[in-house]
């Protein structure tokens, strides 16, 4: 500890680096204040909220814990999941006051990572409970299965047959090494050979070991076939079911040498991260075997709880702490599986008609496109081709007009112009009656929709619009310009909305934020608080109202303060230049990336569509005389693809036990709750409805500024102001 | 399509200089539909169209019975504010096709919707 400063302050004189110390510190607690809600005060008290020394800037528990403890008894050191903050408590306020006046501006090592440290005093220290999730249905973890021998003897039979990689069908996957025994499973086919049997049987020294999981009924029928993976620090293995087909009901998966965290996942968004200690069996049957993927997302820290026995007690977040993963090797064991698989989950069941991998993953990701050929034939199959295809269920789930839109539509005046470029189903094309509202959208499907609806509307690209310069007082681009995949095709397309504006005429442009949480607050369809749920269910519709006003303006501090947060995302980045397939509901890693969009079965969207039809005859009752122009008041649909207020955001909070799922982000699958639970239910009896493919949209996510810095280079136009807006960017242009 | 949508229209052809194009149109399916007279709302549009084109369009869909020179105090003439309300609102054009004065280049309207999407040379 670096003590000297204190002779400094003595003399009553402030260094330069002192000052720079205060300064950084008081603008932190700004920052404190105003993104987290945090309130700091300069009288000493027992606490002290730390910034920079969190588990969001990859500070271990341990290592601050040790710095904090030197200078005087710490009660609590509450580190919330992901925050580059943490609290600590002393047992006297004189101790704390120590620990502002040393370790403020601090430099505290953590591995290879540094941070400095700012330390202001709290009157109270907040920390939330953490909520329990119970484990998939069908799931068990039983710890210490083997010993730290059969582990040793485990790992060095396999070691000795590496030798002879023919009989064992060895191959080093992209992410990790990977062995077969028994019988070797296809990756490119995701099943097995079944008439073809490895020469190499299941190792002699798994058997102690497969008789006591029969012994003790973790499992009824002994497993033919072994699949060995070895985790390297950093490498992961994308969600997957393990095909129907292939295997028979019960999974096991022996974990040995270091720990990791699996995540579970169902397919209404649920995340349940397990972790698995060394010499662990985890059992997967029934549910969480046929429904539920798992997968482990490629880290090098996992967030789990501390094992310091002060802190673990509380059971709170308090009590978590970063894990260094180290190299981990799976035993999984399966029954080969020789009938067909008739499973209650269709949804999943290749043998049902499901698809045989219904991993995310695509078979052939697609590169970010490096020049404008490319770029067009990346929208049209990952964009336009995607909408025609998915355009009545999409439409279904799109019904409630955003607020802050709708807002800016009733500001225009009477007998004004308005092109929805982009309009989607329409849903804006009606929301100001006085106005004459036209709009456009690249896929015929949606236009037809529009049309039906009785709005005037024509297909066109977004690129080149025929409509007249200078003709409009307002023009609207909702969630459009974020699936162009270049720089320059934004910009054009965002000069073409001014090209159509009249002198004075303002345009409105959404695109999908980068940053999901916002001012502390995360955005309608990540939000993770359960108890939320059935307020979400009840104000479907037009009722919804967006929680909190944002502020307009940005804050550049925010992000300087907060960057090393950046560095645990950096881990998940995908490298190999193919874009990553967005996981629904979690925060983005990248800024381009493909969203899936799961199709639901034509029960349930048929249903949908007629619940619509129904309120738009409610509607048209009271059409209005400017319906003339077929903007009559009818149902108000919500066109787009990511704000989604009545989206189930059913997400079991990841409690905080991984880095990477900061935040649970929209799913394109936009079932909610009830619409979830009908589709289960049909499914189960009816398996007609066949495989329900599942499509990707390209997306290019905006950072905090970049809209407005693509606005400023179109000439003859300003922005007139700009916002958040539940996980959009937002600006307001007007023309000069 | 209405006749109001059309009039904002222009070609978009590569080599057509955007803003002044009018697109004559082919239909050969035309609905009239009854539409409820509101004077203010058509006085208020008059000033924005591209009259001419709105007259050629009228004749097109078999409506001559606009003048060729926009009529002084139209706001107050009750009978004139009636013809544009229903060349503007209540002709609507079913099946036909748009096409480029300068180019040529036709877009098909089907099921009242115009298809104003071009080629990638055409850009």
């Amino acid at each position: 500890m670096d003590l000297h400063k204190e002779n400094n302050a003595r003399t009553g004189r402030r260094s330069k680096e002192e000052k720079k110390v205060v300064r950084k510190q008081v603008k932190a607690s700004h920052t404190l204040l105003k993104h987290e809600g945090i309130v700091t005060v300069s009288q000493p008290t027992k606490s002290l909220v730390v910034v920079n020394g969190g588990l969001g800037n990859g500070v271990g528990r341990e290592e601050l814990s040790a710095m904090l403890k030197e200078m005087g008894d710490l009660e609590m050191l509450v580190m919330p999941p992901y925050k580059p903050y943490a609290f600590a408590t002393y047992r006297l306020e004189e101790s704390a006051w120590k620990a502002h006046k040393y370790l403020n501006g601090q430099r505290l090592q953590c591995g290879e990572n540094s941070v400095t440290l700012y330390l202001s005093y709290v009157n109270s220290v907040t920390c939330e409970e953490e909520v329990s999730i119970p484990l998939p249905e069908g799931l068990v973890l039983v710890e210490d299965f083997v010993s730290a021998e059969e582990e040793a003897q485990l790992l060095a039979a396999i070691d000795r047959s590496s030798a002879n990689d023919e009989i064992t069908a060895q191959k080093a996957l992209k992410h990790r090494k990977v062995k077969h025994y028994g019988f070797e499973f296809r990756y490119d086919n995701n099943n097995v050979d079944k008439d073809k049997p490895l020469p190499a049987g299941i190792p002699e020294e798994c058997l102690p070991v497969l008789e006591r999981c029969v012994k003790n009924g973790h499992v009824v029928i002994m497993p033919d076939q072994l699949t060995v993976n070895q985790y390297e620090s950093g490498q992961g293995i994308p969600p997957h079911v393990d095909t129907h087909s292939a295997f028979e009901d019960t999974i096991l998966s022996l974990s040995l040498g270091s720990k990791t965290v699996m995540e579970f996942r169902h397919p209404d968004g649920r995340l349940v991260p397990v972790i698995l200690p060394g010499r662990s069996l985890l059992v997967m049957k029934g549910e969480s075997r046929y429904l539920w993927t798992h997968g482990i997302t490629p880290r090098k820290f996992d967030m789990v709880p501390a094992c310091d026995p002060q802190f673990s007690a509380h059971g709170t977040n308090s009590s978590l702490t970063l894990s260094k993963r180290g190299i981990r090797t799976s035993f999984t064991f399966r029954k080969i599986r020789h009938e067909p698989c008739c499973c209650a989950f269709p949804s999943t069941c290749d043998s049902q008609g499901a698809p045989s991998a219904p991993s995310p993953s695509l078979p052939s990701r697609p590169s970010l496109p490096c020049c404008h050929a490319d770029a067009a034939r990346l929208e049209e199959e990952y964009v336009h081709q995607v909408y025609d295809a998915i355009a009545s269920h999409f439409s279904s789930t799109r019904h409630s007009p955003w607020p802050r839109v709708c807002h800016f539509l009733s500001s225009l005046p009477p007998g004004g112009v308005l092109v929805d470029i982009g309009c989607g189903n329409g849903k804006y094309l009606g929301v100001n009656p006085e106005v004459v509202a036209v709009g456009c959208d690249r896929s015929s499907a949606l236009v037809q929709i529009c049309a039906e609806r009785g709005f005037q509307a024509f297909v066109s690209d977004a690129l080149s619009v025929p409509v007249r310069t200078a003709s409009c007082d307002a023009c609207i681009s909702i969630a459009v310009i974020h699936h162009f995949s270049t720089q320059e095709r934004r910009l054009a397309a965002v000069r073409e909305v001014v090209r159509l504006l009249k002198p004075g005429g303002r345009a409105l442009i959404y695109v999908w934020a980068f940053e999901q949480e916002y001012n502390k607050q995360k955005s309608k369809y990540l939000k993770d608080h359960p108890e939320n749920h059935n307020l979400v269910h009840n104000t479907r519709e037009d009722s919804w109202e967006p929680y909190g006003e944002r502020s307009t303006h940005t804050n550049r501090q925010y992000k300087d303060e907060y960057k090393p947060v950046d560095n645990i995302q950096d881990v998940n980045k995908v490298t190999d230049g193919k874009l990553s397939v967005h996981i629904n509901r979690t925060a983005f890693s990248t800024q381009d990336l493909l969203v899936p969009w799961h199709l639901k079965d034509r029960k349930t969207r048929e249903k949908g569509e007629s619940g619509e039809r129904e309120k738009k005859d409610k509607s048209e009752e009271k059409t209005s005389l400017c319906s003339a122009f077929g903007f009559s008041t009818k149902a108000r649909l919500d066109c787009n693809p990511d704000y989604r207020p009545n989206c189930d955001s059913s997400i079991s909070s990841g409690s905080g036990l991984n880095t990477n799922d900061v935040t649970h982000s929209p799913d394109s699958n936009p079932s909610s709750k009830n619409d979830t639970q009908t589709s289960n239910s049909s499914q189960g009896s009816e398996s007609e409805s066949g495989p329900l493919p599942v499509f990707h949209r390209y997306y290019h996510v905006f950072h905090q500024g970049e809209l407005e810095q693509l606005c400023v280079q179109v000439a003859g136009v300003k922005v007139q102001s700009s916002y958040h807006d539940q996980g959009n960017w937002c600006v307001i242009l007007e023309k000069d | 399509m209405k006749l109001l949508t059309h009039n904002m229209l222009t070609s978009h052809v590569k080599g057509v200089i955007k803003g002044f194009c009018i697109l004559f149109f082919q239909a050969t399916e035309v609905k009239v539909n009854e539409v409820e007279f509101n004077p203010e709302f058509v006085s208020r549009m008059i000033p924005k169209l591209e009259w001419c084109a709105l007259v050629q369009a009228a004749e097109l869909g078999h409506r001559q019975d606009l003048p060729g020179e926009l009529v002084p105090d139209y706001e107050k003439n009750e009978e004139f504010l009636k013809k544009v309300h229903r060349v503007l609102l209540e002709v609507e054009v079913i099946e036909g096709c748009l096409q480029c004065p300068e180019s040529g280049r036709e877009f098909p309207i089907s099921r009242g919707i115009p298809n104003m999407l071009l080629n990638e040379d055409e850009v």
